[in-house]
């Protein structure tokens, strides 16, 4: 038995190095446009990034045609685990032997970053759609990086500044403890001192923590008028069922900093009802998103999060500008992408800056409550549309690439 | 430091209590593993992905068939203990005599397979299973807001857990069984079918892994990777409190609630490490666990 194993492991082994053998190398620039989609399959973000990011960059390619430049378009996707090292050994692997020119879906700001740095070194373009880090375009901003759909600067003015001015002026932060939460975590206070409020405590909890109790009860004890919740995915789900369970939704508001449209659905109406947040999309706001949202619905099986419908966006936004550019040169598509205005049902009033930021309108929206709901899929109202200038911060000296 | 300790003194007192109430969830869950990793010698590293699927069928039996809560607790931990017997009978007991190692790879794969079609069938977003109109509500407390349905944890996780080890430690059942896995041999001599027994005994530690995943359904979003997150912690509860011990596993799980409600306090960035922490500090100073049988 423990020799069948052996056999068979070696087998295993060496058929992977035969594999990775056989993959020639291949320039970048060869007139062949294939895109690589990271995802995560299994994990946390599944719902909001995992199978749907490449349903959604299938649809951009079949609503382009399927061809560019004389050829098919070619696809590949993998699941990244969320680990960094894991997606770039998966990043290197597709540009330096598959001859991958642009990798998107990209859900997880430290799974970003692993690949933006391998695409920087190789001149491969970054399509960034579902991390929340405004890193890449910022303190690691590359020629490279394309940062779509929202980031923390967005998060922040959309859903902080607009209830410090309205008088919460005490804050408190639940932090998811990584990268994103701090970023996110910043980026709020910032907002919140600038605006004349205070930020009275917060405390970091690890990611995937499952009981909030003890934290939703410091929380509790710190007077504060808005509880932030810093975090993402079940995090936010459990912090706001404990927060309803501890009587703190009744003395306090909770911010959901961060929250996706299966978030949304996870929680209880009654006790997320009436929470205000920021989104840079929602599927039922006019007749050209509930027309793509529902193609997308009948392929995935749930409606798009804001990730999914900026997947689709970013990737017909790419081969327009190979298109338009006559070549899968990266120096050039990059040069068109930014000088042509990304103008599709997710991306309004758009620009993509030579930073890499592609600043849009954003979305300021209420969670209805349970007698507002017609269906499943009826969860947010609209408050108003926050303009793409409001809701991001202006592009750095250091990072303009044009 | 002192004005900051009376300052704080009610505050902790709120820590204290509701590290108890997660400790004596953890003291359910570690039970079941306590039982089935002490007496059979079986690392079950799918007891995570029977406790998620206790709290999924509550909540399936509750929107398809209309099963409330109070059936879910007693239909629910039959269920999953059914599931956890013919996972013994036909997975487990073929290679029950070879080295422990197969078994946690065969319940290490399976957890896996579990977890990853309920995510395919799901989603990984979670569900919500709605607190039991009874125990909806709460009691304030001189120091904090208590919730009826947290006090509720409390008693029922008590008494299931001081019944078990009863039936265990107490009982001529109970010491059938601890004799049959101590000698097989001259058990089945006796006249007494062991591996009935054993399935029993797996199918039961199973079950008690569901009924925690119905406990947990209220309080805690209902995902496909609930029971994966707190596994682990769950496996190093049963270690600090010495494989094969039942009343160790119980109040280790009620002491490390404790502490690391304690950490969630002064220094929560480490409040996931610290059951860990006590771990290797309890194998370096009494290798069989605080309340281990074998030296």
């Amino acid at each position: 038995m423990k020799k069948t194993n052996r056999t068979l492991l070696s087998a295993v082994v060496s058929g992977a190095i035969a594999a990775t053998i056989a993959c020639s190398a291949q320039a970048t620039t060869d007139g062949q446009v294939k895109l690589g989609i990271l995802a995560d399959m299994g994990g946390t973000y599944a719902d909001i990034c995992g199978s749907g990011c490449v349903i959604a960059a299938e649809m951009a390619i079949e609503d382009f045609g399927g061809n560019v430049l004389g050829k098919p378009i070619e696809m590949v996707s993998a699941d990244s685990q969320l680990k960094p090292d894991v997606a770039s050994a998966i990043a290197r692997k597709w540009v330096e032997d598959e001859g991958v020119d642009a990798i998107g879906g990209l859900v997880s700001s430290a799974v970003s970053g692993a690949v933006s740095k391998v695409n920087a070194d190789s001149k491969n373009i970054t399509l960034i759609s579902g991390s929340a880090s405004n890193t890449f375009t910022t303190k690691t901003c590359s020629p490279y990086n394309v940062h779509w759909t929202y980031n923390v600067v967005a998060l922040a003015n959309g859903t902080v500044k607009p209830m410090v001015q309205a008088g919460k002026k005490k804050w408190f932060f639940i932090t998811a403890d990584y990268s994103f939460g701090h970023a996110l975590e910043g980026m709020a206070s910032k907002v919140i001192n600038e605006n004349g409020g205070e930020v009275l405590g917060n405390v970091r909890a690890p990611l995937g923590t499952t009981d909030f109790s003890s934290y939703i009860l410091q929380a509790q004890a710190s007077g504060a008028d808005v509880v932030a919740l810093a975090n993402a995915g079940n995090d936010t789900v459990n912090a706001l069922k404990a927060a309803a369970e501890f009587g703190l939704t009744e003395q306090m508001d909770v911010a959901g900093l961060l929250v996706f449209t299966p978030n949304a659905q996870a929680m209880d109406p009654a006790t997320a009802g009436g929470m205000r947040l920021t989104s840079g999309f929602y599927w039922d706001m006019d007749d050209e998103t509930r027309q793509w949202s529902k193609r997308f619905e009948q392929r995935h099986g749930a409606i798009p999060s804001m990730i999914h419908a900026g997947v689709y966006s970013v990737t017909m936004h790419y081969l327009n500008a190979v298109k338009a550019a006559g070549t899968d040169d990266t120096d050039t598509v990059m040069k068109t992408m930014k000088a042509t205005k990304p103008n599709d049902f997710f991306a309004r009033n758009a620009t993509l800056r030579p930073d890499g930021r592609m600043v849009h309108d954003m979305l300021y929206v209420e969670i209805k409550k349970k007698d507002e709901r017609k269906d499943k899929n009826d969860i947010y109202k609209i408050i108003k549309v926050i303009p793409g200038d409001e809701a991001y911060s202006p592009m750095l000296p250091q990072c303009n690439f044009s | 430091m002192a004005t900051l300790f009376d300052i704080n003194l009610f505050a902790l007192f709120g820590q204290l209590l509701v590290g108890l109430i997660n400790g004596s969830f953890y003291a359910l869950l570690s039970l079941g593993l306590a039982i089935i990793f002490g007496l059979l010698k079986i690392i079950n590293f799918a007891q995570g992905a029977m406790y998620m699927l206790g709290a999924f069928i509550a909540l399936l039996a509750l929107k398809y068939m209309g099963i409330n809560y109070w059936f879910a607790l007693i239909l629910v931990p039959l269920t999953v203990g059914l599931i956890g017997i013919l996972m013994e009978r036909f997975l487990i007991r073929p290679i029950a005599n070879e080295d422990h190692l197969y078994s946690l790879l065969l319940t290490f794969g399976l957890a896996l397979i579990i977890q990853g079609v309920f995510t395919h069938a799901f989603g990984s977003s979670g569900l919500s299973y709605p607190v039991p109109e009874a125990l909806k509500g709460g009691t304030k407390l001189p120091f904090m807001y208590l919730p009826n349905y947290r006090a509720w944890i409390i008693i029922v996780s008590v008494f299931v857990c001081a019944g078990t080890w009863w039936m265990i430690e107490k009982t001529k059942l109970g010491a059938y069984l601890r004799a049959g896995t101590e000698n097989p041999q001259l058990m089945q001599a006796f006249g007494i079918n062991v591996p009935l027994i054993v399935t029993l005994t797996f199918g039961f530690g199973v079950a008690l892994a569901g009924f925690a995943g119905v406990m947990a359904a209220p309080i805690y979003s209902v995902s496909p990777d609930m029971g994966s997150n707190i596994l682990i912690a769950v496996f190093a509860i049963v270690v600090i409190g010495g494989m094969g011990s039942i009343g160790g596993a119980i109040i280790t799980g009620l002491g490390m609630g404790v502490v690391e409600g304690l950490t969630k306090y002064f220094y929560p960035e480490a409040s996931n490490t610290v059951i860990f922490l006590v771990m290797v500090i309890v194998l370096l100073l009494k290798p069989a666990g605080l309340f281990g049988k074998e030296a």
